[in-house]
């Protein structure tokens, strides 16, 4: 029932059984055609990844050190930051807090209509983001349906911050439930079981036995969504209001920088995402693994 | 074989768009509001020149943000012509080398055959009593206009605002700039482009004012009569959408004898009376009379005079750090 949208390096198995035996050197793999689809990896991603991403780095070597200082430091483009990674810090956050519950509810109890609201799960995946900005912005608009509620309270919805953390929690969601539920589904209710008969309270269940083994899986969830909502750029602009130095995405500062013929300011601040993006996968996948060994430690 | 036949069906695909691959084919790159003007105006044209030359022409048009079509056209969509809201997204392109830096000198009236200006576009008996531009920075109303550095008509929008206040305070530039800052103190959101900004006032509700192409307003009015109203202040720009031909890509694909005359036909009297069907000024003074009741009476003042250009106006205003920039770093 998963719908595989998802790659699945989020397999992390906590239980000690599915370790694999230590490993001997062979001469010949077990699996043939190693040479032929490694080449064929390698070959893949440099053409997908690689040379355009080196390119964004290429374009930039052309500029001296203080032109590319002068170009990511502007103030507009600092606060621009804190607005793009502190919100999908946020965000991301929620996402895992509250996608949780939504993975675990799907693959914990059956309920009717439970195959519909898991396919519904996968709709910010398939949804141009566009649309999603806009059904968003007109939902939250002071004039739509939700805002004219909310507006009254003094939640401003639409053309906000809020508006931005909205949008972003949206893309987010399909990450984090995508990758909670295979690894909910596969947890072997025996050792829940035995705890419980060994006489853990439900909580501590949960939070000894269950908590543990699905952090890994949790971290990658996390990360992915923020690393999707950094790059998020189509349906942020609908309801930001894309006001400089309050409600400017980061992805917005070079779509402007291009629309002012100036491609090198807007190759600069390509490169500080990027290289941002990357140290923030690197640190979440370090904390992933750390997390594994804890687990498998404890088990 | 069942891969011969998946590939058959590529092959149709892809060469599908082509499907006169003997008559000529012009490529004209426009920016948003044109759509239905040059819709009808490239139909005109394919049939003038049909009788004039016997042959068959075949007209594409790419319509979008201004200097997002400019940039497509210097990173290599092969347009014949462009038709765009700006000089200066000309000029860009003239910068690459694909069209010479003499073009607008080529044709008539500044290579510009229509013309337009702007509005306001207010809710339906103007609750907030707007009737210039100084009641855009007046506390408690709110302002529609899209973001200059991704708008075109934004920077139309800036320049009309500021050249009015440059007369009303005599040239005061410390007091048209206070003037400007808090007139973008009420704009509470700022779209990327013109349809955009139209979009929000319209559809979502926001804003008392909304300033945007004539065109718009006249086509937003025709739509909704009950909802909205055109305010007309007592001065704006004369704004004027250039068109060249792009000297490489036409010489590469031998089409500057079409490409000519198509930019001629926008001069002539057919094309002339498309243009303000469709709301734009005709630059021809005898047929801008005929449709002189759509337009409202403003007076008008030209962006060379007061600005001196687009290179001039661009690097003082829209550049980084420049004076948009500097208004809203201040204003934070």
């Amino acid at each position: 029932m998963n719908s595989s949208a998802l790659p699945e390096d989020t397999g992390h198995r906590p239980i000690p059984s599915e370790r694999p035996a230590p490993r001997r050197r062979l001469n010949r793999r077990v699996i043939p055609g190693f040479g032929l689809t490694m080449g064929f990896t390698l070959t893949y991603l440099t053409l997908l990844v690689l040379i355009p991403l080196s390119a964004v780095f290429l374009r930039t070597a052309g500029m001296g050190w203080e032109d590319f200082w002068k170009a990511i430091s502007g103030r507009q483009v600092v606060a621009s930051y804190k607005v793009t990674f502190g919100i999908s810090f946020l965000a991301a956050l929620t996402n895992a807090f509250f996608g949780f519950i939504v993975a675990w509810v799907l693959t914990r109890y059956r309920f009717p209509g439970r195959k519909l609201v898991d396919a519904l799960v996968d709709l910010p995946f398939a949804l141009p983001t566009s649309v999603a900005g806009i059904a968003l912005t007109a939902l939250y608009a002071p004039n739509g349906w939700l805002g004219q509620y909310l507006y009254p309270l003094g939640i401003e919805t639409a053309y906000s911050r809020t508006g931005i953390f909205i949008a972003l929690t949206f893309i987010g969601l399909p990450f984090v439930v995508r990758t909670l539920q295979p690894v909910i589904e596969d947890f072997d209710k025996e050792v829940e079981e035995a705890g419980a008969s060994l006489g853990a309270s439900r909580l501590r269940v949960f939070f000894t036995i269950i908590v543990p083994g699905l952090v890994p899986a949790m971290l990658t969830g996390f990360s992915l969504a923020f690393a999707r909502a950094i790059g998020e750029y189509g349906s942020v602009i609908f309801i930001s209001g894309n006001k400089p130095l309050q409600t400017e995405i980061t992805p917005l500062v070079i779509v402007k920088s291009l629309e002012n013929y100036n491609y090198p300011q807007a190759n600069a601040v390509a490169c500080v995402m990027l290289v941002a993006s990357f140290v923030l996968l690197l640190v979440v996948n370090v904390l992933q693994r750390w997390s594994e060994s804890i687990g498998q430690a404890r088990s | 074989m069942k891969i011969t036949r998946i590939a058959l069906l590529g092959l149709a695909f892809v060469l599908a768009p082509f499907p006169n691959s003997r008559g000529e084919e012009l490529l004209n790159v426009s920016y948003d509001p044109t759509r239905e003007f040059y819709t009808e105006f490239n139909a005109a044209f394919a049939k003038h020149w049909q009788e004039k030359t016997g042959k068959e022409i075949t007209i594409n048009a790419s319509h979008g943000g201004s200097s997002k079509q400019a940039r497509a056209v210097i990173d290599g969509l092969e347009a014949d012509v462009v038709t765009l809201a700006l000089g200066a997204d000309i000029d860009a392109i003239a910068e690459s080398g694909l069209i010479a830096k003499d073009w607008q000198k080529r044709l008539e009236k500044n290579s510009a055959p229509y013309q337009s200006t702007l509005g306001f576009l207010v809710r339906k008996g103007n609750p907030k009593g707007i009737k210039n531009w100084d009641d855009l920075a007046k506390e408690g109303v709110a302002v529609i206009t899209p973001n200059p550095k991704t708008s075109g008509v934004a920077r139309w929008n800036f320049l009309a605002a500021w050249g009015w206040a440059l007369e009303t305070y005599g040239g005061d530039e410390a007091k048209v700039t206070e003037y400007i800052s808090k007139l973008f103190k009420n704009v509470p959101v700022l779209d990327s482009g013109a349809r955009g900004a139209s979009t929000t006032f319209i559809e979502r509700g926001i804003g008392d004012v909304l300033i945007n192409w004539e065109n718009e307003l006249l086509l937003a009015t025709k739509q909704g009569a009950d909802k909205f109203e055109i305010v007309v202040p007592s001065l704006s720009i004369l704004a004027e959408p250039t068109v060249a031909l792009v000297d490489q890509n036409v010489d590469k694909n031998g089409t500057r004898a079409a490409a000519e005359a198509y930019l001629q036909f926008l001069y002539s009297d057919e094309g002339q009376n498309l243009a303000g069907k469709h709301f734009f000024r005709p630059s021809n003074p005898e047929i801008l009379a005929k449709y002189a009741a759509q337009y409202p009476n403003v007076k008008l003042f030209t962006i060379d005079k007061v600005f001196g250009g687009w290179g001039p106006a661009t690097k003082k205003f829209f550049d980084d750090d420049g004076v948009f920039d500097q208004i809203y770093l201040k204003n934070n």
